[in-house]
């Protein structure tokens, strides 16, 4: 398919829908609201699950509050469903703030299983409120008025649904594509990673969250005002479920598989309820076993959705022209030879282990400084003590004269500390550049709702440059926009390299970073690190490559058995007797 | 409320809370040994007290249906699954295990259905019939995504819940059914009494939890789950098979389901869907031991039942919103005791 033509058939199918209601029967829009009501709904667990991660079974109760909201407001206090609308949006972004606040801290599995409790809990409350009609509802809810015109007639809310379905979908599409975006992107695999780049997992999860319950709210005030009673059966966690389904079906992580997705379900729940009862009298068992069947065929061979098959079809997007603008703001480096980390008597035990004894040492503005040492000498824990992902029993550390032992990793990076992995941590279905701007994340402002709104154009243009700028200088900016995961091994390494320049660090600790590198990819390395130290960053390395070290750092520090074992320039270490022992075995 | 009555609902509550145990117990077994989150697993205990009522009636159990509609399904996929991989001299033993054993029970009941029989023997009879779903379950729907991460084999089982109650409904029907008392002996301590029900589910409780025990304590097949369950790969590389040890695992914990069904039965109407709920309430009293503790979950179910119990006192209606809001605070207390953010990968897509 042509770019042209992926153009006109998108052109005919909104046209299509733009005039259904001049010519679809009347029974196949009430189909389409349907779908536009769950789509909304969908949208919501395609950001939530489908891009963060984060399994919920529950949003059926957010729609439930949401619908209860209005109708309690525009029947009970007799007030516009306009307001109703604030209202449903504040109550459920409200009751998603706390339910998040409690249960976005567990991950895995726990998660999913809060989210079928307290969907089922929400259920039984709506059932049993005397104010709510208990079982049997409310009835009576008034119809949406626009001005003077009513919106009661199926073929008239048909346009509100859709128009806020496309709404909702463009503010999404924005927001994946700016700052906070990115970091919902990046929540996926691991949070270690994420919140060594100075994000806040939490934050970004509970936001994600909220707006996901807010999608939910919006498809319950149409719900509530299209049909214009309320109970608590369709508010039920089996409904939960299958909105989850519909966004693995539709494919889950694509913002239009929250349509394909709700239209597949519905429309198929429509023709199983057509046809099923001619083959049996038990039509509805019938149902529920197919669905079964289905989304266990759909998740043992089809994960990905029906999404990607389109996607096949549809031309890949241009790449987008080279960012120009002014680079970000950069910070005043410290002048050099001034101590920059200090380390002092650093002290960890895993149980009756000293992994570090009593480690000390510092290292000085503009200088490189190598921590080496033999296999389990404890290089890589004075590093996690260091960047903040384990607490130290003792000891202190202090960067630019402050204290930030055992501050958590995030605190950390925003003071100016970038680290690389030892074993590379990058978000493979992300762009190259995109892993890049997640580092430049402490340094933009943001947030979600200039980034939903498209009002971080000028930030994101100098990002982006910055983030091309890093590229370009460790060698990958032809790539750009290439996924991280098809890049060897070595190079991703590099990549990690130029996600910790865009963060603007003082100071860079970098975990075995030739570690994987070939000859000449360990010399580029290399000369990008003194290039490095010109600039005044300073750099640590933490490193099993004794050549790669030795003709590049200033000074080393050598460590073994946990404890230090000497430092200074790497002429005397080479030639120490005790660190000659600690790496070759003793000579006697 | 005076002291006799939160004695009545403690007593009252903790017999509750013994049925979550086993049940609980049930679900630790599949989740340590297979990584199953296994939601559907209360609908096998709905399924053994109906399949109990159903002998008292002298009407023919949907289990029978059920177990071979399972089998045959099962057989389906053991045969493609050898064709597929051109061993077709191993299906015999597929054949067998997925097809023939589980139909013995079934023929069973259906050559004795109408006949009057001593209860102890339809007891066993339902016990038999009930056991075989879990691992026929776990065949056809877990194996073939043994691989998968920890949330993709969650959500699967979550679907299954669609396609169990469905085929409950189907073979068991909308009726609700309520099975004899198994005893009917009424105790007085006092001032409290104590019916002969209550302390024959919590002996029972206490003695399949003891069994459980000596089984993976005292025995090599215990200590295979154990393995398994502490560390797959390890557990592979000394020759304990991960499809052996997951259908065993099934195979108990559907047996604690089964016999979970015929100690509920006879206090509360069981329909064909009242297993979601009281699997779910299992997995409150599960996730408070954090799903990997026994003595964890056996405290935690044993809490659920009395806190339903005491719910149930106070306003009967809202008792399913008090067991499941308890998760909240629960979760709160897990997530403020994490010390370290897992690590785990939290990949839907494989």
């Amino acid at each position: 398919m042509s770019r042209t033509t992926a153009y006109l058939v998108t052109i005919a199918m909104i046209a299509m829908l733009a005039t259904a209601p001049l010519w679809v029967a009347e029974f196949t829009i009430t189909l389409l609201n349907y779908i536009g009501i769950y789509a909304l709904v969908v949208l919501g667990v395609v950001l939530l699950t489908g891009v963060g991660g984060l399994t919920s079974f529950g949003q059926a109760a957010f729609v439930g509050i949401g619908a209860y909201a209005t109708a309690w407001l525009t029947t009970a206090q007799g007030a516009s469903p306009w307001l109703g609308l604030v209202f449903a949006l504040v109550v459920t972004g409200a009751v998603a703030a706390l339910l998040g606040a409690v249960t976005l801290r567990l991950g895995g599995h726990f998660l999913p299983l809060g989210t079928i409790a307290w969907g089922l809990a929400i259920y039984f409350l709506f059932g049993n409120i005397e104010g709510l009609g208990r079982h049997n509802g409310m009835a009576d809810v008034p119809p949406i008025y626009i001005g003077s015109v009513s919106l009661e007639p199926n073929s008239a809310i048909y346009y509100l649904i859709w128009v806020m379905l496309a709404l909702a979908m463009l503010l999404v599409a924005n927001l994946l594509q700016s700052r906070e975006g990115r970091a919902i992107r990046s929540l996926r695999g691991g949070a270690v990673m994420v919140e060594s780049l100075g994000i806040n997992v939490f934050r970004v999860r509970l936001i994600t969250f909220v707006v996901a319950a807010l999608l939910a709210a919006v498809s319950g005030w149409l719900y509530a005002h299209m049909s214009r009673f309320v109970s608590p059966t369709p508010f039920d966690v089996r409904m939960g479920i299958q909105y989850l389904f519909m966004a693995i079906l539709g494919g889950s992580g694509q913002i239009l598989g929250a349509v394909v997705g709700a239209a597949l379900l519905t429309v198929l729940t429509n023709a199983l309820q057509d046809i099923l009862p001619r083959f049996s009298a038990n039509g509805e068992q019938l149902q529920a076993i197919v669905f079964a069947v289905i989304y266990v065929l759909a998740l043992q061979f089809a994960r990905g959705g029906v999404m990607p098959f389109v996607l096949q079809f549809v031309p890949r997007r241009r790449k987008p022209p080279a960012a120009s603008g002014e680079p970000l703001p950069r910070r005043q480096m410290p002048e050099a030879g001034r101590p920059l980390l200090t380390v002092h008597g650093l002290l960890k035990r895993f149980g009756g282990l000293e992994a570090v004894s009593r480690v000390g040492f510092e290292v000085a503005a503009g200088e490189i400084v190598g921590l080496i040492g033999p296999n389990g000498a404890g290089k890589s824990t004075v590093f996690n003590l260091i960047t903040g992902v384990l607490r130290s029993d003792d000891g202190t550390v202090n960067f630019l004269g402050a204290d930030i032992t055992n501050a958590n990793q995030r605190r950390i990076a925003r003071a100016g500390v970038a680290r690389t992995f030892q074993h590379v941590k990058l978000r493979s279905s992300m762009s190259l550049i995109d892993n890049v701007l997640l580092g430049a994340y402490p340094r933009t402002r943001a947030g979600f709702v200039r980034g939903a709104l498209r009002l971080d154009l000028a930030e994101e243009a100098r990002a982006r440059a910055e983030a091309q700028h890093q590229l370009d200088r460790v060698g990958l900016g032809t790539e750009a926009y290439d996924l991280a995961g098809n890049l060897p091994l070595g190079r991703q390494r590099i990549l990690e390299v130029a996600r910790a320049l865009a963060a603007d660090p003082a100071l860079i600790i970098f975990d075995e970073p030739a570690a994987g590198l070939s000859r000449p990819e360990k010399a580029a390395l290399a000369e990008l690190l003194r290039g490095l130290r010109k600039e005044g960053v300073t750099v640590l390395l933490v490193e099993h490559d004794v050549e790669f070290v030795m003709g590049l750092v200033d000074r080393i520090v050598v460590m073994d058995f946990g404890s230090k074992l000497m430092e200074g320039p790497p002429a005397s270490v080479r030639a120490d007797p005790r660190v000659q022992e600690a790496y070759l075995g003793s000579v006697v | 409320m005076t002291p006799d009555i939160a004695l009545i609902l403690g007593i009252d509550g903790i017999a509750t809370g013994s049925i979550y145990v086993l049940v609980g117990l049930g679900l630790v077994l599949i989740f340590s040994v297979t990584r199953v989150v296994f939601v559907p697993f209360g609908d096998i205990v709905a399924f053994s007290g109906l399949t109990l009522a159903a002998m008292q009636l002298n009407r023919m159990p949907g289990t029978i249906y059920l177990l071979a509609t399972l089998a045959l399904l099962a057989c389906v996929i053991e045969v493609v699954h050898h064709l597929w991989r051109r061993q077709p001299q191993r299906m015999v033993r597929g054949l067998v295990l997925y097809g023939l054993l589980p139909l013995v029970p079934a023929a069973i009941a259906w050559l004795t259905a109408g006949m009057s029989m001593p209860a102890f023997v339809q007891i066993l009879l339902a016990i038999a019939l009930v056991a075989p779903i879990g691992p026929l379950i776990e065949r056809i729907a877990l194996r073939p995504l043994a691989d998968a991460s920890v949330l993709l084999l969650l959500i699967v089982s979550v679907a299954l819940t669609f396609g169990l109650s469905g085929l409950g409904l189907l073979f068991f029907g909308a009726e609700g059914f309520r099975t004899k008392p198994l005893t009917n002996e009424i105790f007085r301590l006092g001032s409290v009494t104590m019916t002969s029900q209550t302390l024959l589910m919590l002996a029972s409780a206490a003695v399949f939890s003891l069994l459980l025990f000596v089984f993976f304590e005292h025995t090599l097949a215990g200590k295979a789950l154990r393995a398994t369950s502490i560390n797959r790969v390890g557990a592979r590389i000394v020759g304990i098979r991960p499809a052996g040890t997951s259908a065993l695992a099934f195979l108990l914990a559907s047996l604690l389901a089964a016999i979970s069904g015929i100690l509920i039965s006879p206090v509360t109407t069981l329909y064909y869907d009242s297993g979601f709920i009281i699997g779910l309430k299992a997995f409150v009293g599960a996730i408070i031991g954090g799903l990997v503790s026994y003595p964890g979950t056996a405290i935690g179910a044993l809490f659920v039942g009395v806190l339903e119990s005491f719910a149930s006192f106070w306003n009967s209606s809202l008792k399913e919103v008090v067991v499941f809001s308890l998760l909240i605070p629960v979760m709160l207390l897990r997530s403020l005791s994490l010390a370290q953010v897992d690590e785990e990968d939290e990949e839907v897509q494989g």
